[in-house]
C-alpha cells in the first residue's frame, strides 16, 4: 500500500468503509453456500449485513468527524493508479446507505422468506450485499477508472435485484427497460470521465481549472446532467424508474429509491464540484430540471393506482427537491452568494438523507401491506389501520414526513430551500427565482393530497376485497426496522441542531473556496425550528389524550355500524371512493400531460347489461416518446435489411467502400498538395 | 542498387496486374507466389546492408508465401477437383482495367501521403498502396474460396511491402507474430475450403449466403 495520507480520523474511516465494503460483498456467501430453505444461512448472512454496516457506519461517522480527507493511492490497479479516498461527502452519503441497507436487510429476510421463495432467495441476498459493497466503493472512488467500475458493479447488482421474479413477464421487462437506461447512463459517464481526465489532467478526481474552453465545460455539464440524471431519475430521464421499483421485492425497491438513485445525486455533486468556476447557467438548468422533475412527480403519482409505482414516483418528485438544491447551491457558487450556496447544499444534502429515510419507510410499508393482502393495487384494499395499526401509524409517519409538513424531517429540509430560493426572489437577484420556490410550493401541496389519497384508500374506509379483510398486522422483524427509520426522522425534524454539524462538514467539503464554513444554522434558526417542532408534538399528543376518551366513550355507547347512506340498502365497499376518483379532481387538469386512456362503460337501453370502466395511466415520456421511436427506428433497419444479403463479397466490398472513404476523407484529394506538406 | 530495387517493384505491380488477369486458379496461385519471392527479395536489396533481422523475416516470407502456402493451395486444388477457372463476377477485362485505374490512384494517393522514407524507393508506397488495392479487389469479385485465399494472400503482400518502410521501428516479434497469423489463416482457411467442398461439392463462397439471418 502505497501513498495513505491524511489524519488519523479519516484514514480510519476510509479503512473501516473499505473493509464494510469487503464484508459486505462477502456477506451474501453463507447463504449461497447453505441449502435453499435453510434458515441460518439466511440469518449468517443478515447478521454479516448487519456487522458489515455497523462497521460502515463506524467509518462514516469518523469520515464526518475527521478534519481533512484521506486519500489512499494503489499502484498497478486498473490501467495507472487507482485511486481511493473519503472525505465528510462520502461518509455523509454512506451513512444513509448503511443504515437504510442494514434495516432492508432484516426487513427482507422475514419479507423475503427463503422457505417460501427457494427459488430466488438466495441470489436476492447475494445481489443485496453487493449492491451495498459496490455503493461504498463507488463513494470511495477519486478516479475515473475505480468509479466506473464501482458503477457497472452497482447497475448490475441493483439489475438482479430487480428481475428476482425473473418469471414474471413484467418483471423482465422492467429488468430490461432498467439495463437499458443504466448502460445508457454508463456510455455518457465514460464520455464524462475521458473529458473530465483531459480538462483535470490525468483520471484522478482533480479541480478542472477555470481557464478550460466554455465549450468543453458545457459538454461535461450536459454528459454529466444526462449520465447521473438517468441514475437519480430527472424528470425526461425517468421512463425506466417506476417499473423497475414497482416490479423489485420490496425493501430493493426502498434501497434503490432510497439510496441507489441518490448515487446519481452523489456523481452530480462530486463532479460539479470539480469545475472550479461553473458559469450561472448550470444552475438554472438544475433549478429548471429540479422544477419540472418535482412537480411533474408529483402529478404523476397523484394519477397512479399502484401502491409501489406512485411511491416510485414520488422519488421522481423528491430527486426535483434535492435538484433544487443543488441548483441554488450551483447559482450560489456563480455569483459568489455564499448563503445561496450554503442553504441549497444544506437542503439537498439533508433532503438526500431524509428522502432515504422517509422513502425507505414508505415502501417497507407497501411492502407489508402488499405480504398482507398480496396486492399492489391501492383500490383492492382499505380499511387496513384497524387491521394493521402499527403498518398504519409507521406508513403515517412516513407520510407526514413525505409531505414536508412539521414536525417531521422533510419539512426541515425543504425549508432550508426554500429559505435560500427566497433570498434569490427577493434579494437583488434575478425574477426567475421565484419560479422554482412557486413549484417546489405547489409540489408540497400536491404530495399532500396524494398521500391523503394513499392513507384515506389503503387504510381507512372499509375492506374493497377479502384479502385486505382477512389481512394481519406484520411481523416484529418487519414492523422493527420501520420503526428506527420512523424514529429517524422524528429525530431530524424535532432536533435538526443535532444533525447540522454533518451537513456543515459535507458543505464544506463540498464548496471549500466560498466561506461555506460559516453553517447552515446561520441563516436557519435551528432552535427555533426545534421549540416549534416540539410544540407542535406536544399540541397533538395533548389533542388526542384530549380525545381519546370521548373516542372510547362515544363507542362504547353506539354499536358499529355502517354510514348512514340515505337509505339505501344496497351499500357496498365498491361505493366508496377510489384512488382514481379521489385524485380525478387534480389529475383532471393535468389530461395533457398525463394523457389517460379510459375504457368508458357502454350505457344502452333502460337496462344495459353488467359494465366496468378501466383508466389506465403510462408513463407518457415511455409510451409517446421512445416506443414510437424505437418502433420507427426498427423499421428503418428493416430497410437496411436489403443490403444484407449473406454474400461475403458484398460484405466485402462494404469494407472496401468504407476504407476507400476514410482514405479519401483523411488525405482530402480536393486540397492542394501544400497544405498537407510535411516533407 | 537503386535501378534494381526499382524494377523488382516495378515487377510486384505486373503481378498484381497478372493475378487479377488470370483466367485460371493455377496461375492466379503462381502469381501470388511469384509475389512472396519477390517481395523476399525487395527486402534485402531495400536493406543492403542485411541485417540478421531482416534476413530471417525475407526468407520466412519467401518459405512461406513463395513455397509452403502456394503448395498447399496446389494440393488443394487438386483435391477437391473443381474446374479450374477463376469464374470471376467481374470480367477479367474489366478487373485488369480497374487494376490498372487503382495503380493510378494509388500513385497520386501516395504523393499526398506524410511519408519521409523517400530514400528506400519512390515507387514503394504507391507498388504497396496499388498491391492493398489489389488484393481488396481479388477478394470482391472472385467467388471461389481458393481464390479468395489468394486475395488475401495479395492484401497481405501489399501490408508487408508497407513493413518494409517500417521495418527498422517495428519489432520482429510483430512482423514475425502477422507472418505465423497469416500461415494459421491461410491452413484453416484450406481446411474449411475442404469442408465446404465436401458439403457442398462446389466452392462458390455465394452457396454460403443460406448462413445469413
Amino acid at each position: 500500500m502505497s501513498g495513505f495520507e491524511g489524519p488519523l480520523a479519516a484514514r480510519a474511516g476510509l479503512l473501516l468503509l473499505l473493509g464494510a465494503a469487503f464484508v459486505l460483498t462477502l456477506s451474501g456467501v453463507p447463504a449461497l453456500l447453505l441449502p435453499r430453505r435453510s434458515l441460518s444461512g439466511s440469518r449468517w448472512t443478515v447478521r454479516l449485513t448487519l456487522a458489515g454496516c455497523a462497521v460502515g457506519i463506524a467509518g462514516a461517522v469518523a469520515l464526518l468527524a475527521a478534519s481533512a480527507p484521506a486519500a489512499l493511492r494503489l499502484p498497478g490497479l486498473f490501467l495507472g493508479e487507482g485511486q481511493l479516498g473519503g472525505d465528510a461527502l462520502s461518509g455523509f452519503f454512506a451513512l444513509p446507505v448503511l443504515f437504510v441497507g442494514g434495516l432492508g436487510a432484516v426487513y427482507g429476510r422475514t419479507y423475503w422468506d427463503p422457505r417460501r421463495h427457494p427459488r430466488h432467495g438466495r441470489r436476492l441476498q447475494f445481489s443485496y450485499g453487493l449492491a451495498l459493497a459496490s455503493l461504498l466503493l463507488l463513494l470511495a472512488a477519486r478516479d475515473g477508472f475505480s468509479f466506473l467500475i464501482a458503477w457497472e458493479t452497482m447497475a448490475l447488482a441493483t439489475y438482479f435485484l430487480v428481475v428476482t421474479e425473473e418469471a414474471r413477464a413484467e418483471v423482465r421487462a422492467a429488468g430490461w427497460t432498467y439495463l437499458l437506461y443504466s448502460h445508457a447512463a454508463l456510455l455518457c459517464l465514460v464520455a464524462l470521465f475521458a473529458l473530465q481526465a483531459q480538462l483535470g489532467g490525468g483520471f484522478a478526481f482533480g479541480a478542472i481549472p477555470a481557464t478550460a474552453a466554455p465549450k468543453a465545460l458545457t459538454a461535461l455539464f450536459a454528459l454529466a446532467l444526462v449520465g447521473f440524471g438517468i441514475k437519480a431519475g430527472v424528470m425526461p430521464l425517468h421512463s425506466w424508474l417506476p417499473d423497475a421499483h414497482a416490479s423489485a421485492p420490496s425493501h430493493v425497491s426502498a434501497l434503490m429509491s432510497g439510496v441507489v438513485l441518490k448515487m446519481g445525486i452523489y456523481g452530480l455533486v462530486r463532479t460539479l464540484g470539480l469545475v472550479a468556476a461553473p458559469p450561472l447557467s448550470w444552475g438554472v438548468v438544475l433549478l429548471a430540471a429540479g422544477g419540472l422533475s418535482a412537480f411533474f412527480g408529483v402529478v404523476f403519482a397523484l394519477a397512479q393506482h399502484d401502491l409501489k409505482k406512485l411511491l416510485a414516483y414520488h422519488s421522481i418528485e423528491n430527486i426535483g427537491i434535492i435538484l433544487l438544491g443543488l441548483g441554488l447551491a450551483m447559482a450560489g457558487r456563480a455569483t459568489g452568494r455564499a448563503d445561496w450556496v450554503v442553504l441549497g447544499m444544506a437542503g439537498c444534502l439533508l433532503h438526500v438523507w431524509n428522502h432515504a429515510l422517509f422513502k425507505s419507510l414508505l415502501f417497507f410499508g407497501a411492502g407489508s401491506v402488499l405480504h398482507a393482502t398480496g396486492s399492489r393495487e391501492i383500490d383492492l384494499q382499505g380499511g387496513l389501520a384497524k387491521r394493521m395499526p402499527a403498518t398504519a401509524g409507521l406508513f403515517l409517519v412516513g407520510a407526514v414526513a413525505i409531505c414536508a409538513l412539521p414536525p417531521l424531517n422533510g419539512f426541515v429540509s425543504e425549508l432550508a430551500i426554500f429559505l435560500g430560493l427566497a433570498r434569490a426572489a427577493l434579494g437583488p437577484g434575478p425574477a426567475w427565482a421565484a419560479l422554482p420556490a412557486a413549484a417546489l410550493a405547489a409540489t408540497g401541496a400536491l404530495a399532500v393530497a396524494c398521500f391523503v389519497k394513499v392513507y384515506g384508500i389503503v387504510f381507512l374506509g372499509t375492506p374493497r376485497s377479502e384479502a385486505a379483510a382477512a389481512a394481519k398486522e406484520a411481523p416484529a422483524p418487519m414492523l422493527r426496522p420501520m420503526a428506527l427509520l420512523a424514529a429517524a426522522c422524528v429525530a431530524i425534524g424535532i432536533a435538526p441542531g443535532l444533525f447540522a454539524p454533518a451537513v456543515d462538514r459535507g458543505i464544506a467539503a463540498w464548496a471549500e473556496d466560498t466561506g461555506a464554513l460559516l453553517g447552515w444554522g446561520r441563516f436557519l434558526p435551528l432552535g427555533r425550528l426545534a421549540v416549534v417542532a416540539a410544540l407542535l408534538i406536544l399540541l397533538t399528543a395533548l389533542i388526542s389524550l384530549r380525545l381519546a376518551p370521548l373516542c372510547r366513550r362515544a363507542r362504547e355507547r353506539q354499536p358499529e355500524l355502517p354510514t348512514w347512506d340515505c337509505g339505501f340498502a344496497g351499500a357496498s365497499p365498491r361505493l366508496q371512493y377510489t384512488a382514481s376518483s379521489f385524485a380525478e379532481l387534480i389529475t383532471s387538469r393535468f389530461g395533457w400531460v398525463l394523457a389517460p386512456r379510459f375504457r368508458w362503460p357502454r350505457i344502452e337501453g333502460p337496462f344495459p347489461e353488467a359494465s366496468s370502466f378501466h383508466s389506465e395511466i403510462a408513463d407518457s415520456v415511455l409510451e409517446r416518446l421512445l416506443r414510437p421511436g424505437v418502433r420507427w427506428l426498427v423499421r428503418l433497419s428493416e430497410r437496411l435489411r436489403r443490403y444484407h444479403q449473406g454474400s461475403l463479397q458484398q460484405y466485402l466490398l462494404y469494407v472496401v467502400i468504407a476504407l476507400v472513404i476514410l482514405l479519401l476523407v483523411s488525405l482530402q484529394p480536393w486540397w492542394p498538395v501544400e497544405r498537407l506538406g510535411g516533407s | 542498387m537503386q535501378s534494381l530495387l526499382e524494377i523488382l517493384v516495378a515487377g510486384l505491380l505486373l503481378v498484381n496486374l497478372v493475378a487479377l488477369g488470370a483466367g485460371r486458379i493455377g496461375s492466379m496461385v503462381r502469381a501470388v507466389a511469384l509475389q512472396g519471392l519477390l517481395l523476399g527479395v525487395i527486402a534485402i536489396v531495400a536493406h543492403g546492408e542485411a541485417s540478421n533481422r531482416v534476413l530471417v523475416l525475407a526468407l520466412a516470407s519467401v518459405v512461406l508465401k513463395a513455397w509452403l502456402i502456394p503448395a498447399m493451395l496446389f494440393r488443394a486444388l487438386r483435391q477437391v477437383a473443381i474446374r479450374r477457372e477463376v469464374e470471376p463476377l467481374l470480367g477479367l477485362l474489366p478487373s485488369l482495367v480497374l487494376g490498372a485505374l487503382t495503380t493510378a490512384l494509388a500513385v497520386a494517393a501516395a504523393g499526398r501521403l506524410p511519408f519521409a522514407e523517400e530514400r528506400l524507393a519512390p515507387l514503394l508506397v504507391p507498388a504497396a498502396l496499388a498491391t492493398v488495392a489489389a488484393g481488396l479487389l481479388l477478394l470482391v469479385t472472385r467467388r471461389k474460396a481458393i481464390t479468395q485465399v489468394v486475395g488475401y494472400l495479395v492484401l497481405e503482400n501489399g501490408i508487408f511491402a508497407f513493413g518494409l518502410l517500417l521495418v527498422e521501428a517495428m519489432p520482429f516479434l510483430v512482423e514475425a507474430g502477422v507472418l505465423l497469423d497469416l500461415f494459421v489463416g491461410i491452413f484453416v482457411l484450406s481446411i474449411i475450403i475442404h469442408h465446404i467442398n465436401r458439403e457442398f461439392a462446389s466452392l462458390d463462397t455465394r452457396r454460403l449466403s443460406q448462413l445469413r439471418e
